[in-house]
C-alpha cells in the first residue's frame, strides 16, 4: 500500500493593508463548491475589519494618486502578469465555486487577465479623453483634469467571482482611487486569491482591501463610513440598496448603482472608471 | 465678471487707508420692469393659477417693499407640471432634431440679451445685489449659457460621452437664490440642449427673474411643456424631486437639504446631480502681488454681499506677510460703497432675506464668543431692509464655527500659515471641496497647489470667475455632478 501524500491546505484570510490578517473577530464561515462540498473557511470579516480597511485604503490613497499614470499603467499591467501565472489556480477555482465547465473557467480567466491589460492601458489615456482645455471668454488659461474621488467602497459581483470582481476593481484603481471591496459572499475564495496576485504586483499595500464575510453585514458599515467617498453596488443584494443608498448620502458619497452587464464578458467602457473621478478645474490669468 | 475698483496699491504696513471718493447717486431707472401685481405658475406653456397652491409675497430685500404676490406649487400642481413635460418630451422635444432644438435655444439666448436691462434691474430688486453684478455678471453669463447650450443640441454624439447619447426625460430642477436667473440658466441651458424638458422651481425669495424668463420662452415660441415654471417653497421642490414622472434630479443649495434629496431618492433610480456648500480657501503667498490679491480677496467674499457658494471665506495667508494683507485689506475694506442696490456705483447690495441675516449674525456672534477678532469698517446701515457690514475676523482658529460652517454672508475669516504643505492641510480641513484661491508669483508652486487643493474649481491669481465652457462643481459634500462645459451635458444624457 502506496502511501498518499497528505496536501497542505490554504488558510483563506483578508486581505488589509497589504497583510493577509485573520479577521479580528476571529470568526469563519465555511465556503461550499456548487455541489456543496466544502471549499474552505473564509474569515468573516467584522465591523471593526471595515473600518480597518478603510483606515488602510485611506493612508494609501494620496501616494497611489500621486503616482504618474504611466507607473500606475505598469503596476496594473504587473498585476495581469501575475494573474495569467495562475491561470491554472484560478480556473480550478472557477469551477469548483461557480459550477462552469473547464473551457468556461478558462475563458473567464482569460478574459479576468485581459481586462487588467484593457484598464491598465487607460491609466495614462483617462485624462486625454476626460479632460479638456476650456475655450473661456477672457484672459484666462482654463484646463479641467480628471482626479480620483478617494476612498472607494465596492460590493463585488455575487456570482462572477473573479471576472466581475476584477471588472468593478480595476477602474476604480486606473484613475487614483483606492478600494475596500466586499467580496462574494458565497463565492469569496478567488477574492482572496486575487488579493495574494496584487500582493506580488508592485501595488502599495492598502490599494486594495479584500474582505470576506456577510454582505448583510459588512456592507452597511462601508456605505454609512465617513471616510468613504464613493460606493460601488455592483452586487448589492436588492433588498439592502435603499438602505445602502440612504446611508451613503451621509457624507453625499457617489453612488454607482448599474449592476453591470448581465455578462461580464462583454467589452467594458470608460463609464465605470468615469463614475469616480471628479472633475478639477483650473483658471489662470493671460498676460504679460 | 466684473472687477472691482482697483485699490491703491499696499506698499508698505503703515499704508495711508486708500481714499474714498465720493459719488453723487447714480441709481438705475426701474421704470424698464413692469411687476405684475400677482404671478401664476408657468405650466404647459401658460401662466395658470394654482389648483392646489397658495400664495406668497416676495419682497425687495433692500426696502421690504412688496414687490408681486406669486403662487406656491401644491402637489396637484407639480403633477400638472411633470405631466406636460413628459408629454412634451415625448411628443416634441425628444424627438425634434438637434438643429431645430437649437435654434430655440438661440432665440432665448437673443431674446435675453435684448431684454438684458429688464432682467438686470428685476433681478437687483427681487435679490438685492447689486445692479453692477446682475447687469454685468449674471445676465450676460446666462444668456452665454444658453448660447452656449445652444451649440451643443446638434452635437451630442461629438461630446466624447458615448456613441449614441440620449435624453434622460423629465428634469426637476431645483435652484437658490443667490443667482436665480444664472442657477436657472445653468439648469435648463444642458437640460433642454440634450433632449430633456424641464420642470424648474425657483427660490422662494426670488421668483421673479425665472418668470419673466418665462415670458422670454413665450417669446421664443418654444413648445408648450418643454419648460414648466413652479414657484413656491420647500414644500414645492419635496413634491417636484418626489414626483415618479421626473427622471433626473439637479439640486443647487444647501449641503444639509442636498443630503436630505439624496436620502429620498434612495432606490428611486432617479439620475442625481448636487451643487452645494462650500468653503473655500483662499491662500495667499508671501510672493503674490499682494494689491491684486486684495483685490481677489475682496472679490472672493464680498461679491454678491458673499451669498456665493464658492466664496473664498477663509483666507489663508503666510505668516510673513499676515500683517501687511490684513491691513491693506481693512483700507481697502474703507471704500466699499454699501446701500442701494440699484445705484451704479453700489459695491455690496442687501442681504436677501431676514432669515439669511439672522443666520449671519447668528455665525459672526459665534465668532466673537469663541474668540476671534471682529472688524467691519465705518458704514453706515441703510433704515429699512436686511443688511450687514462687511466683516473680518482675524485671530480665528481651524476649530472656530466661523472657520468650519458656510456663512453664506460677507464674513471673512482670517487664518495664517508657515509652509506651503501647512497651507495644503489647512486649505483641505473640512468636509465641503468647491473651489479654493491661491496667489504667488511662483509657476510651480501654482501647479502644486492646484493638484494638491482638494477642490472643483482652483482660481489662481483671480477668484470668482465663471464661464459656460468652464465645468463648474464639487468634491465631497460640495457635491456631485459638473455643470457648464462638456462634462455639464453628462448629467443629462444616458449614455
Amino acid at each position: 500500500m502506496s502511501e498518499r501524500r497528505v496536501a497542505v491546505r490554504k488558510t483563506y484570510k483578508l486581505y488589509i493593508g497589504g497583510a493577509f490578517p485573520r479577521s479580528e473577530s476571529a470568526r469563519s464561515y465555511a465556503v461550499n463548491a456548487v455541489d456543496g462540498s466544502l471549499l474552505a473557511n473564509a474569515a468573516l470579516a467584522s465591523r471593526k475589519d471595515v473600518r480597518d480597511a478603510v483606515v488602510a485604503a485611506r493612508k494609501a490613497q494620496p501616494k497611489w494618486a500621486a503616482a504618474t499614470a504611466y507607473n500606475r499603467g505598469q503596476m496594473l499591467y504587473r498585476v495581469a502578469e501575475m494573474l495569467e501565472d495562475r491561470r491554472e489556480q484560478f480556473a480550478e477555482a472557477i469551477v469548483a465555486g461557480e459550477g462552469t465547465t473547464r473551457d468556461a473557467a478558462e475563458a473567464i480567466v482569460g478574459d479576468a487577465v485581459d481586462r487588467w491589460v484593457w484598464y491598465a492601458g487607460w491609466c495614462d489615456k483617462v485624462a486625454q479623453v476626460a479632460g479638456a482645455s476650456n475655450p473661456v471668454a477672457g484672459p484666462y488659461f482654463n484646463f479641467s483634469v480628471p482626479e480620483p474621488t478617494g476612498v472607494v467602497g465596492i460590493i463585488a459581483p455575487q456570482l462572477s467571482s473573479l471576472l466581475g470582481l476584477v471588472s468593478v476593481l480595476a477602474p476604480a484603481l486606473t484613475t487614483g482611487n483606492t478600494v475596500v471591496v466586499i467580496a462574494s459572499e458565497d463565492r469569496p475564495l478567488p477574492a482572496v486569491t486575487l488579493g495574494e496576485v496584487l500582493a506580488t504586483s508592485d501595488l502599495p499595500s492598502g490599494v486594495v482591501n479584500v474582505l470576506t464575510g456577510r454582505t448583510h453585514e459588512l456592507a452597511p458599515v462601508l456605505a454609512s463610513h465617513r471616510d468613504v467617498d464613493a460606493l460601488d453596488l455592483a452586487g448589492a443584494p436588492a433588498e439592502l440598496e435603499v438602505e445602502l443608498e440612504e446611508a451613503a448620502a451621509g457624507n453625499v458619497k457617489r453612488v454607482l448603482r448599474s449592476a453591470g452587464p448581465s455578462d461580464w464578458a462583454a467589452e467594458p467602457t470608460p463609464q465605470r472608471m468615469l463614475a469616480f473621478v471628479e472633475t478639477k478645474t483650473v483658471w489662470h490669468p493671460i498676460g504679460i | 465678471m466684473s472687477h472691482a475698483p482697483r485699490a491703491s496699491p499696499v506698499t508698505t504696513s503703515e499704508a495711508p487707508p486708500a481714499r474714498r471718493f465720493e459719488y453723487a447717486p447714480a441709481p438705475e431707472s426701474r421704470a424698464v420692469v413692469n411687476i405684475r401685481p400677482s404671478y401664476g405658475l408657468f405650466i404647459d406653456g401658460e401662466f395658470v393659477e394654482p389648483t392646489d397652491g397658495s400664495l406668497f409675497e416676495t419682497v425687495n430685500p433692500a426696502t421690504e417693499e412688496v414687490l408681486a404676490e406669486v403662487s406656491a406649487a401644491g402637489p396637484g400642481d407639480v403633477d400638472r407640471a411633470v405631466v406636460a413635460a413628459t408629454r412634451a418630451q415625448r411628443e416634441v422635444w425628444g424627438s425634434m432634431p438637434g438643429k431645430e432644438r437649437a435654434k430655440y435655444l438661440f432665440r432665448v439666448a437673443r431674446i435675453m440679451q435684448e431684454r438684458a436691462r429688464e432682467l438686470a434691474v428685476l433681478e437687483t430688486l427681487d435679490n438685492g445685489k447689486p445692479i453692477r453684478e446682475s447687469r454685468d455678471v449674471d445676465v450676460p453669463l446666462a444668456a452665454a449659457h444658453f448660447f452656449y447650450y445652444a451649440g451643443w443640441a446638434d452635437k451630442l454624439a461629438y461630446a466624447g460621452l458615448g456613441p449614441a447619447p440620449r435624453p434622460l426625460g423629465v428634469a426637476g430642477q431645483v435652484v437658490p437664490w443667490n443667482f436665480p436667473l444664472l442657477m436657472a440658466a445653468w439648469k435648463l441651458a444642458p437640460a433642454l440642449a440634450a433632449g430633456n424638458t424641464c420642470v424648474l422651481k425657483p427660490a422662494e425669495t426670488t421668483p421673479l427673474s425665472a418668470l419673466l424668463l418665462a415670458e422670454i420662452l413665450q417669446q421664443a415660441e418654444l413648445p408648450p411643456g418643454v419648460v414648466n415654471i413652479l414657484t413656491g417653497a420647500g414644500d414645492t421642490g419635496a413634491a417636484l424631486v418626489a414626483h415618479p414622472g421626473v427622471a433626473k434630479v439637479a439640486f443647487t443649495g444647501s449641503t444639509e437639504v442636498g443630503k436630505s434629496i439624496q436620502r429620498s431618492l434612495a432606490g428611486s433610480g432617479k439620475h442625481l446631480t448636487l451643487e452645494l456648500g462650500g468653503k473655500a480657501a483662499n491662500v495667499v503667498f508671501e510672493d503674490a502681488p499682494l494689491s491684486q490679491a486684495i483685490e481677489g480677496i475682496v472679490n472672493g467674499i464680498f461679491f454678491n454681499q458673499g451669498h456665493v457658494c464658492c466664496a473664498g471665506s477663509r483666507l489663508l495667508v503666510q505668516e510673513s506677510v499676515a500683517e501687511q494683507v490684513v491691513e491693506g485689506l481693512k483700507s481697502r475694506l474703507q471704500t466699499l460703497r454699501l446701500g442701494d442696490p440699484l445705484d451704479k456705483n453700489t459695491d455690496l447690495g442687501a442681504i436677501n432675506s431676514p432669515q439669511q441675516l439672522e443666520k449671519i449674525r447668528e455665525l459672526a456672534n459665534s465668532g466673537e464668543d469663541e474668540g476671534a477678532e471682529r472688524w467691519s469698517p465705518t458704514c453706515a446701515l441703510p433704515d429699512r431692509g436686511y443688511w450687514f457690514p462687511p466683516t473680518v475676523f482675524t485671530g480665528v482658529a481651524p476649530a472656530h464655527r466661523i472657520a468650519r460652517e458656510e456663512i453664506f454672508g460677507p464674513v471673512l475669516s482670517v487664518l495664517t500659515f508657515r509652509t506651503p504643505e501647512e497651507a495644503v492641510a489647512k486649505a483641505n480641513n473640512t468636509t465641503y471641496g468647491l473651489s479654493a484661491g491661491v496667489w504667488t508669483e511662483k509657476g510651480s508652486r501654482i501647479l502644486w497647489m492646484a493638484q494638491q487643493l482638494r477642490a472643483g474649481v482652483v482660481w489662481a491669481n483671480t477668484f470668482n470667475r465663471f464661464d459656460p465652457t468652464s465645468p463648474f462643481g464639487g468634491y465631497r459634500e460640495s457635491g456631485f455632478g459638473r455643470e457648464g462645459g462638456r462634462h455639464g451635458l453628462a448629467a443629462y444624457l444616458d449614455v
